[in-house]
């Protein structure tokens, strides 16, 4: 949010390079844990996004448009919503029509069907993860961000 | 002694809520608010509801005061009279 060039500090940025990796490796074993314990792909993808936040935080916002363009995470955020209706749609469709509505066993990724159920439970966290993130992020943006006739400040 | 960390933390988080109704330095409310959540987090916690308290730690600790924040960068920082 600061935008100016001589507010830098050397210490904050050094300290968030090296954190902002390991909050996402830990927002994506919240996501793909989400069937076994706490958390899950709302939650996984809200940690996600506050990597993207402290990254905004600490660099200005232009820098983070920069990281994240405005394209990029609105194609993620209707991406996500895709993953995660296709998933219910396919298992609705590979069912054959037995009733077997939102049951991800039907999906074959695998020959067992056991494994294709969990395996269709983390494809829908990953997708509810990726457009939460993606959400987040823009509601973050839309938030913070100037209009073009203050910038300088 | 579970007991005693319970009112304990039950009594900070009324201190802590009124202080950030009552403040008129809007910055401090939000990071006193951020407060608020990681301690109701903690209460969370202690009533076996460790989804909730995930849920109260990342969004209410942590997307919430950033939006707050970001909020509080368009606008002046103390409360008007």
């Amino acid at each position: 949010m600061n935008s100016k060039k001589e507010e830098e500090n050397v210490v904050i940025e050094t300290a968030s390079r090296i954190m902002i990796p390991f909050i996402q490796l830990f927002a994506l074993y919240v996501i793909t844990h989400g069937a076994l314990g706490p958390g899950g792909g709302f939650q996984g993808g809200v940690v996600f996004a506050s990597s993207y936040f402290l990254y905004i935080v600490v660099f200005n916002i232009i820098e983070g448009k920069k990281r994240l363009p405005e394209s990029v995470y609105t194609t993620l955020s209707s991406t996500g919503l895709c993953i995660y209706a296709g998933v219910g749609l396919l298992s609705i469709i590979l069912s054959f029509g037995m009733a077997q509505y939102l049951n991800y066993g039907f999906i074959p990724f695998t020959s067992h069907f056991e494994k294709n159920r969990s395996l269709g439970i983390d494809l829908v966290e990953i997708g509810v993860g990726i457009t939460v993130m993606a959400v987040m992020v823009s509601i973050f943006f839309d938030l913070a961000g100037k209009e073009k006739k203050d910038k300088g400040e | 002694m579970t007991m005693l960390i319970d009112f304990a933390l039950l009594f900070l988080v009324i201190i802590i809520a009124i202080a950030a109704v009552t403040l008129k330095d809007l910055l401090s409310a939000t990071l006193l608010l951020g407060a608020y959540s990681f301690l109701m987090a903690l209460i969370w916690v202690g009533m076996q509801s460790v989804d909730v308290a995930f849920m109260e730690a990342s969004v209410g600790a942590g997307a919430t005061t950033a939006f707050m924040i970001a909020a509080l960068s368009r606008m002046t920082r103390w409360e008007k009279k």
